[in-house]
């Protein structure tokens, strides 16, 4: 069964763009994915649609059972607590620790506090951050603050790991460390990982699933490895 | 069990804030104390107004004229017709004979004691007088007319003309301060409101972090509510013991009256306990209801 399914979604912005058309998709479990395009073509739409931070103007999305369109504004976080999601902007908060942030989450969604501790120390391991767990964002490199915040986005065990452009503030050899920490999460988690990027190289290398769109539409739905760079 | 752990981590995570956000909170809690300075003067003076405008009414006295052919059983009789009319307050109903009206002239007036010391008791052509208090003084006009029916009453005089003026300007002052109280505490709702909006959409971040980890609206709202709450609380303090103190400063250094004793001081102890407890009440309310509206707008998809 798959986890995530798009139903003939359009998405219409208030101001008339229309960012998605007639889409559909479906996504299996365990699986890691590539979403490319250019800029404009609906990628961060799609994510938004995801995450429920935008709804669809026509269509259904089915994430793990859920029917995404249909949950009420005071239900999303039912839904977010099943998600991981990983910005571009890191998404920190600068005030906090390495540690705090990463609790954060936890405390957030009201987890017990024995669990608390077991819990982040095990992602930011799992992310290779131990060592820093007292140190504030500010003092980290740009990829040392993405790792924590996937640790942040994967330390409530979510099934699926969204990255809108985690890699888009860093320098190429930092990128491909991200990618292969999302690789290693995606195996030894069985966590889905759906990534946004229009970094051709990794995608290239990484011979995953990738799913191309282009203005609104899906252009193509390379299986795994069968992508070949072509001009989008 | 998880509710406790919300509303417990909650309480934790508003003082936490307080001091994280120090400048912002600061400027808040400084917006609220000085709202809420003015609202406790503002309701320290509509209580002195209001005891004052009452207190001058309350004195409003009727004078009746009894009939010189009057024996003393048509005046005990008279008196118990008068305590039962409805708006006469029975227990200030006192009578005063022609002969200690008399005494009284003499002794306030010079002329009038050379005249009068000639009269003997026969001749003394005053009159035995009720004096009555009433309860509403506003139906004054109405229980004088009924007086007036009464046998052997000769006049009633309560200062006609001049009471229903005086009645109408107590009530305008009355009506005048207790809109400006209202007022005032409604802007005082509004500029704490929005402090506390400005203070709360700096961390518009926080707010779209922990939606995104899964945080329920509920637990998003609650530690702000409690922010919110703490600084109205922290924003009451100095207000109240400014009112407590300085009121009853300004009562000992007055002695109790403005400068004439027809403006007495309401005494401190009848209502600074009720203000106080009024200021911290909208400190508290206020910032709740500020912080909770506030935070809502970035809850919405």
């Amino acid at each position: 069964m798959s986890l995530i399914e798009f139903k003939n979604v359009t998405k219409q912005y208030k101001n008339g763009v229309t960012a998605l058309y007639d889409l559909n998709l479906s996504i299996e479990k365990g699986d890691f994915v590539f979403i490319i395009g250019g800029s404009g073509c609906g990628k961060s739409t799609l994510f938004k649609l995801l995450y429920r931070e935008e709804k669809a103007t026509k269509g259904s999305i089915i994430l793990g059972g859920i029917n995404v369109g249909k949950l009420r504004n005071r239900n999303v976080f039912k839904l977010r607590r099943r998600l991981g999601i990983v910005f571009q902007d890191y998404r920190l908060l600068p005030k906090l620790t390495v540690y705090e942030n990463v609790a954060f989450a936890l405390e957030a969604i009201g987890e017990k506090r024995s669990n608390i501790r077991p819990k982040v120390l095990k992602s930011l391991e799992l992310v290779g951050l131990k060592g820093k767990v007292r140190e504030y964002p500010d003092n980290l490199s740009g990829g040392e603050q993405q790792r924590v915040a996937i640790a942040r986005a994967i330390v409530n065990e979510p099934k699926l790991l969204i990255c809108d452009e985690p890699t888009g503030n860093l320098d190429p050899v930092m990128s491909m460390e991200i990618v292969e920490l999302l690789a290693d999460i995606n195996k030894k988690e069985g966590t889905t990982v759906l990534m946004v990027t229009h970094d051709k190289d990794i995608v290239n290398k990484m011979k995953k699933h990738v799913i191309a769109l282009k203005d609104g539409h899906l252009f193509k739905d390379y299986k795994k490895g069968e992508y070949v760079d072509e001009v989008l | 069990m998880k509710f406790f752990r919300v509303i417990g981590r909650s309480i934790r995570d508003a003082f936490k804030s307080v001091g994280r956000n120090f400048s912002l909170s600061i400027a808040s809690i400084t917006c609220v104390l000085i709202t809420l300075l003015i609202v406790g003067v503002s309701l320290i003076i509509f209580y002195n107004v209001n005891e004052t405008t009452d207190k001058i009414e309350s004195d409003l006295s009727m004078y009746i004229f009894i009939s010189n052919d009057a024996d003393n059983f048509d005046i005990t009789s008279l008196e118990t017709q008068i305590k039962g009319i409805d708006n006469v307050d029975p227990d200030y109903v006192t009578f005063k004979s022609k002969a200690e009206i008399k005494k009284e002239m003499m002794d306030g007036s010079e002329t009038f004691n050379n005249i009068m010391s000639e009269w003997d008791e026969e001749e003394n052509p005053l009159q035995n007088i009720y004096i009555v208090k009433v309860k509403d003084s506003h139906k004054l006009k109405e229980t004088a007319k009924s007086i007036q029916n009464l046998s052997k009453v000769t006049l009633v005089k309560y200062g006609e003309g001049v009471i229903e003026q005086l009645l109408a300007a107590g009530d305008g002052i009355q009506r005048f301060s207790f809109i400006v109280a209202v007022l005032l505490i409604i802007v005082t709702v509004f500029l704490i409101i929005n402090t506390i909006k400005l203070t709360i959409f700096s961390r518009k971040r926080e707010i779209s972090i922990m939606r995104l980890v899964g945080a329920s609206n509920f637990s998003i709202k609650m530690p702000f509510v409690f922010e919110g709450m703490l600084i109205g609380i922290i924003g009451s303090i100095i207000p109240i013991a400014s009112v407590v103190y300085g009121y009853y400063y300004i009562y000992d250094v007055l002695g109790g009256k403005l400068l004439t004793e027809i403006v007495t001081l309401v005494p401190p102890r009848e209502i600074v306990f009720k203000i106080s407890l009024f200021i911290l009440l909208i400190g508290a309310v206020v910032g709740m209801i500020g912080s909770s509206s506030a935070v809502k707008k970035y809850l919405k998809v």
